[in-house]
């Protein structure tokens, strides 16, 4: 090996010498995870379908079931294990957003309700938040702009 | 104490290791070093209802110990040097105080073991004190919600990343005993290699660990077959292969006797540990169980332990700094060569 001279050099040799996430296996698992994932809410808003539910309020359903799976999941430390197997399977799904609101409240229970399940409960899922909705506004402002010029986006 | 060469001391009194003592949690106890532990927990709680209660009991629990197996009294002890990875280590002082023992915190880092031996020897070697406790702790449940995220999020760690280890790890010093001894440190001087990902601690670590390593064989005048093992703390598998190679890049090849602490102490695949463990209580539990049972057995007469450590926190990864390192070496000899 040659010597290393500058932080330059060792940067490129560190990112020869460190292991790879094993990205195609990663992929797949989360792939067929997700794909289940969605697979079980199509299911659930068929069964509501069946039922007489109307579409809009068997989505929500779905929405509140996956939710509460996958928090009672993340409660029985069950979740986590799933997540580390599926990655952004179990993660993009609605189910990763539950999980990343219930795993920082479990956690900060041992500072009190108020500045421990409260104050951090979103550490993990407020930048989505903040990201999320700030965008939904920006399209949204976009959307009466170009709408009340008679130009249908929709 | 003499200094001979930049930063390193040979000791002029013979800085005993009475006792030493470990006390590990679950997943360690699952590990190939089992059988050297003092005690494994059941669980990470520890019976108390929080982590930051249970490190604090651990390092409580394991300095108790080493005292204990020391058969000296506590009111005998002038000083305990003591560290951890919490915030302004609460870890060591909640668990000490009630030890009525003054007491030094220290911080650094994952090298927080390796810096309590090295003051330690100093104090006495010194003559400011006849016994003193160095120990170190670490829990890797605490550790995560401190830098890392809540365990129960569903996230992949990085190949490279560690896992912080449940343990600690504390020897008692003495001026009087029958070894095996420390005979001399070499302290180190912070690092900075460049490196910015967090989840590649080992590589943040190696240029420290080089940097005390070559410092130690310049000053001292001893080569890398000196020793019968020379140990890093936590640089893991992916440290301990760049610090191979660094040091073959210097003309000196350290693979027959060298290892880490945290490859020995956690089974790469069978435990899925990634690049192996971290954390205060790695090197302190390796060198307090499996280390100081092989200077019992005779299997090891000359041993450099050097702990590493990576100072930083989690505010400057956010901020996009770089990870400085340092490493801090000690010589454990079964004899006194140079008294």
């Amino acid at each position: 090996m040659k010597p290393i001279n500058s932080k330059e050099e060792y940067a490129t040799y560190v990112d020869q010498k460190t292991p790879n996430s094993p990205i195609l296996k990663n992929c797949f698992n989360a792939f067929w995870v997700g794909g289940l994932i969605c697979a079980l809410g199509q299911i659930i808003f068929e069964i509501c379908k069946t039922r007489g539910i109307d579409e809009t309020t068997s989505y929500t359903i779905v929405s509140i079931s996956l939710i509460f799976i996958s928090a009672f999941l993340t409660a029985l430390n069950i979740f986590n294990k799933i997540g580390k197997f599926a990655g952004a399977g179990s993660l993009v799904p609605i189910t990763g957003f539950a999980n990343s609101i219930v795993s920082p409240a479990m956690e900060y229970k041992s500072e009190g309700y108020v500045m421990g399940v409260g104050a951090k409960m979103f550490t993990v899922a407020g930048p989505v938040l903040v990201y999320g909705i700030s965008t939904s506004i920006i399209i949204g402002i976009l959307y009466i702009i170009f709408n009340t010029q008679s130009i249908t986006l929709i | 104490m003499k200094k001979v060469g930049n930063q390193s001391y040979f000791m002029s009194k013979p800085i005993n290791i009475l006792s030493t003592a470990c006390i590990v949690g679950p997943k360690e106890k699952d590990g190939p070093l089992n059988a050297y532990f003092d005690q494994c927990l059941e669980d990470e709680f520890w019976g108390e209802n929080s982590w930051e209660k249970a490190e604090s009991k651990i390092i409580k629990e394991t300095v108790n110990t080493a005292i204990a197996k020391s058969k000296i009294a506590s009111s005998s002890i002038d000083f305990v040097f003591a560290g951890d990875l919490l915030n302004q280590c609460i870890s060591s002082s909640f668990g000490l105080r009630e030890s009525n023992i003054p007491f030094f915190g220290i911080f650094g880092a994952c090298s927080t073991f390796g810096e309590a031996l090295t003051l330690g020897s100093m104090t006495i070697d010194g003559d400011f004190a006849t016994n003193v406790v160095c120990a170190a702790s670490s829990h890797f449940c605490s550790a995560e919600k401190q830098f890392r995220f809540p365990l129960e999020l569903g996230n992949q760690r990085a190949p490279s990343s560690q896992w912080t280890v449940t343990g600690s790890g504390a020897a008692v010093l003495s001026k009087d005993g029958e070894g095996p001894y420390v005979t001399a440190i070499t302290p180190g001087k912070i690092v900075d290699m460049g490196i910015k990902d967090a989840n590649n601690m080992g590589a943040a670590m190696a240029g420290a660990a080089q940097d005390t390593l070559l410092c130690h064989f310049k000053d001292t005048g001893r080569n890398p077959s000196y020793y019968d093992a020379i140990f890093t703390g936590d640089l893991g598998h992916v440290g301990k292969d760049i610090l191979i190679d660094l040091m073959e890049t210097k003309g000196y090849n350290i693979k027959a006797n060298y290892n880490d602490c945290g490859v020995l102490i956690f089974d790469k695949e069978q435990q899925d540990t990634h690049s192996g463990g971290s954390g205060c209580g790695c090197s302190a539990s390796v060198f307090c169980g499996y280390i100081s049972h092989m200077f019992k057995e005779g299997k090891y007469k000359k041993v450099l332990l050097m702990p590493t450590g990576a100072l930083m926190n989690s505010t400057t990864s956010q901020q996009g700094e770089s990870i400085p390192g340092i490493a801090h070496a000690v010589a454990i000899e079964a004899t006194c060569p140079n008294l």
